[in-house]
């Protein structure tokens, strides 16, 4: 791991020398990334599936709240915020199932790792576009 | 002996890890069948939407999604809670702050579970 703040060399052992523990200055490996984009993403499906349940509720209260659901659904601000919650959803799913593949013994090496990560990065990609194909196509 | 800890969703990590996958399993068969069903129904209208939603299959399939958000929301929670809001990155205060979001996160997902049954049970 490159660090951007490094340890002093020093040609005697300084048994005062610093420790670097500090995760905000080390360069982080993509592996890294997505493990927090995994976190931050589940974190904000705790709310996401709040209005997702809202959206359920009133879509299935009565045949108004079905019709405001879907004039709701026409709003260019709420299209994108549903695209967010969406991407939000198969990002998270796709980590996921990145972690299930994992424990198959799959992807474990140092390059299977930083692999996995890239795929994870670009099916998500993928997965996210598609869903910007579904509410604007 | 395995260390137990109360705050966790299981008596131990090692249930926390089979019941997060299980969880994640069962969430990811909704959601395949939820996106798949609107994506197949673009001129959805609301007749079809309740029939599908008072069908006994889709309903179980629900319960057990939301029962699964509530366990896996909760472990994962936990585990970021337990890894940032620490006292060693937020000072002494930061193990009431931890106990009192951890409050918050459960008040959210029993409202969550409650809702949810609620509205499959109400059409």
């Amino acid at each position: 791991m490159l660090l951007k703040q490094g340890l002093e060399v020093s040609p005697t052992v300084n048994k005062k020398r610093p420790v670097n523990l500090d995760i905000g200055t080390f360069w982080l490996p993509i592996t890294a990334y997505v493990s927090i984009l995994h976190r931050a993403s589940g974190v904000a499906l705790l709310a996401i599936t709040g209005l997702l349940l809202w959206m359920l509720d009133i879509s299935l209260s009565s045949e108004e709240g079905f019709a405001s659901i879907r004039a709701g659904l026409t709003n260019p601000w709420l299209q994108l915020l549903l695209w967010g919650m969406l991407a939000a959803v198969a990002y998270h799913l796709v980590a996921g199932i990145r972690h299930m593949i994992m424990d198959f013994g799959i992807g474990e090496s140092l390059e299977g790792g930083v692999l996995g990560a890239r795929l994870v990065l670009v099916i998500a990609a993928l997965l996210i576009l598609l869903a910007g194909v579904w509410i604007w196509l | 002996m395995a260390v137990t800890n109360v705050t966790s969703f299981g008596r131990s990590g090692l249930a926390d890890w089979v019941v997060q996958r299980i969880s994640g399993v069962v969430i990811t068969i909704y959601l395949v069948f939820i996106v798949g069903y609107l994506v197949a129904h673009p001129g959805l209208a609301y007749a079809e939407w309740v029939a599908l939603h008072r069908c006994f299959w889709v309903r179980l399939l629900s319960v057990m999604t939301i029962l699964s958000f509530a366990a896996h929301a909760w472990i994962g929670m936990w585990a970021v809670l337990t890894d940032y809001v620490t006292v060693r990155l937020l000072g002494p205060k930061a193990t009431g702050l931890r106990i009192f979001l951890q409050f918050g996160v459960i008040a959210v997902i029993i409202t969550y579970v409650g809702w949810a049954v609620d509205i499959l049970w109400g059409i």
